[in-house]
């Protein structure tokens, strides 16, 4: 039955209509090849007995010709997803064995789509990370190695357990969450195609917040198409969140197979920084070379303040998540140290509770929104975000959809890149300003680093043009033919 | 801007998370790094840009009247309590 983890969600639907097999069967072979991949620790909670129960369901309503756009698929969901009944920890000690009473509204839409939950994957503490290092549930593995190398690797972060899951075949897809490139950079660590779509195209209901003004939930897939059918189950206007876009959703699985001829590629001379990966660089080459073969027109565009959108993100994303975070108190939910007073047990609660470099992003945010520093830190680093999101308006008067790298490097090894948390930073250079924007960007595998690690390129929309984005990576997904089942 | 010893302290209480005085020290340092390498922003001029507050700031926010829409289950409110009694959360005494 192994083979039943080797199918793309299209193919699994497909082959749930025919009859070929069951929902129920093919949960059962993702449950047992979870049992055989706990190694990766790519889940913090396994629901086995939902998932059987989900599945039994799905099977009820496809014989009744009531199947949803996900019927009988098995999925991951990111532990930042509230789940009624099921604990959500979002990576953290403080949040340990909470049970939410209450469903988020994505996981609501797929579960409506006839989705079903296999269990929820490891992240970095509070989504803020990139590498899975800062879970409280132990680093998740990532199932690619470098060729001759047996040292394990990092699956990206902060979606590290989602992306695991799904480059391993232990999930047929999955949720991932991304705030400055959470999404973006574990699906080029891991191989896998991960959209975070635009700014308000989901809703936030029930996803534990890190910064509201940037997080936004997308698929995690192996193909393009996949990706275009779980977003579209997932996207939708939600009246309990005020930043979700009303209006309809479209289908984005009928932009996947369309022409590019004529489009216009837009290539950011600024995402050539010294010290980027000759083969990344190659791999972008490649990329472009690809799309000009399909009859797209590749364009130079300038984002000219590309180079402060880190230090941008890292006043405005700490600055909400100290506020954001507050709530973590000991006194509703999660965890409670006790103490003789009030600000006592306040303060031992979130020291114990929250690790390192959570506690060192309220600390950065709340000094940057404090009395007298307000100015300085957080109103300048609005203004940059303005500066920062004019950029790519006018880039988008000359460029229909932009083609950068993911990540500056493959995957780096479980340990490194601890001590500084800047070099850290340095992993989102490229997904911060298009989050700081608030567009969509889609990461997909275009090939593999010499030593055999997958190398990732991303494709920036405008606003709410997620089809143009599948539109263009259905194409390069075509010409790259990666090998997808590699991992698994 | 470099942070003292002190300026850690008061952060952290307003923050309501607790430092030992051992780990003041590397703290300042950690903190001062990123906060040095965040004042390059100062380079740019900014002068007459409106901050940016939202993505969706473009969009006016959706109105609904003024009605409960939700609500009535203190039970469950309560369920993930650390330490509750009839229907409320209990805390260290506030008032002497």
């Amino acid at each position: 039955m192994s083979d039943l983890t080797h199918l793309t969600i299209a193919e699994a639907e497909a082959g749930l209509d025919k009859g070929n097999f069951t929902s129920v069967e093919l949960t059962k072979a993702h449950l047992d090849a979870m049992s055989k991949r706990k190694d990766l620790n790519a889940y913090i909670t396994e629901t086995p007995d939902q998932a059987l129960r989900m599945a039994a369901d799905s099977d009820k309503r496809r014989a009744s010709k009531q199947a949803g756009l996900l019927e009988g698929i098995p999925l991951a969901i990111k532990d930042l997803f509230c789940t009624e009944g099921v604990q959500t920890t979002a990576g953290s000690h403080i949040l340990e064995g909470f049970k939410p009473p209450y469903e988020s509204t994505v996981t609501t839409n797929l579960w409506k789509q006839g989705a079903v939950m296999l269990g929820k994957a490891n992240l970095d503490e509070f989504a803020m990370g990139s590498s899975n290092m800062t879970s409280h549930y132990g680093a998740v593995k990532n199932p690619w190695k470098r060729s001759g190398d047996a040292k394990d690797l990092v699956p990206g972060g902060s979606s590290g357990g989602s992306a695991a899951a799904v480059a391993a075949c232990i999930a047929m897809g999955a949720t991932g969450t991304d705030t400055g490139g959470s999404i973006r950079q574990p699906a080029a660590f891991c191989g896998i195609v991960g959209i975070k779509p635009t700014y308000g195209r989901c809703s936030r209901f029930g996803i534990v917040a890190f910064a509201s003004s940037l997080d936004q939930a997308g698929p995690m897939t192996r193909t393009v198409k996949d990706a275009a059918i779980m977003l579209k189950a997932m996207a939708g206007h939600d009246p309990k969140d005020s930043t979700s876009t009303p209006g309809p959703t479209p289908d984005f699985t009928k932009a996947v197979g369309q022409s590019i001829k004529g489009l216009r590629v837009g290539v950011p001379v600024e995402y050539k920084p010294d010290g980027l990966s000759s083969e990344i660089m190659a791999a972008w080459d490649k990329g472009l070379a690809w799309l000009k073969e399909a009859g797209a027109e590749v364009v130079e565009v300038s984002l000219p303040h590309t180079k402060y959108a880190l230090a941008t993100y890292y006043i405005v994303a700490p600055a909400e998540a100290s506020s954001n975070l507050a709530r973590y108190d000991g006194v509703r939910f999660g965890l409670r140290v006790p103490g003789n007073s009030l600000d006592e047990m306040y303060m031992k609660t979130r020291a114990e509770g929250f690790g390192r470099e959570v506690r060192r992003r309220i600390l950065i945010g709340t000094y940057v929104l404090s009395a007298g520093y307000y100015d300085a830190y957080y109103a300048k680093a609005q203004k940059l975000r303005t500066l920062i999101a004019n950029d790519f308006k006018q880039a988008f008067q000359k460029a229909d959809v932009l083609l950068t790298p993911t990540a500056p490097t493959p995957a780096f090894a479980i340990g490194e890149n601890l001590d500084d948390p800047i070099t850290m930073y340095l992993n989102d250079v490229f997904t911060i300003p298009t989050s700081l924007a608030g567009l969509p960007g889609l990461s997909l595998p275009v090939g593999l680093s010499a030593d055999g690690l997958p190398l990732g390129l991303q494709l920036i929309g405008r606003p709410f043009d997620e089809e143009t984005v599948f539109k263009t990576a259905a194409v390069m997904e075509q010409a790259a033919s990666f090998k997808r089942w590699e991992a698994c | 801007m470099s942070l003292d010893k002190a300026t850690v302290q008061k952060i952290a209480y307003l923050a309501r998370i607790e430092v030992r005085e051992d780990e003041l020290e590397p703290l300042a340092k950690e903190l001062s790094g990123i906060l040095h390498w965040v004042e390059q922003l100062a380079e740019v001029d900014t002068d007459g840009v409106p901050p940016m507050t939202s993505v969706s700031a473009e969009m006016a926010l959706p109105m609904r009247a003024d009605v409960v829409t939700d609500g009535g289950y203190a039970d469950k409110v309560l369920l993930n309590g650390p330490e509750t009694t009839n229907g409320f959360f209990l805390v260290p005494k506030v008032v002497e």
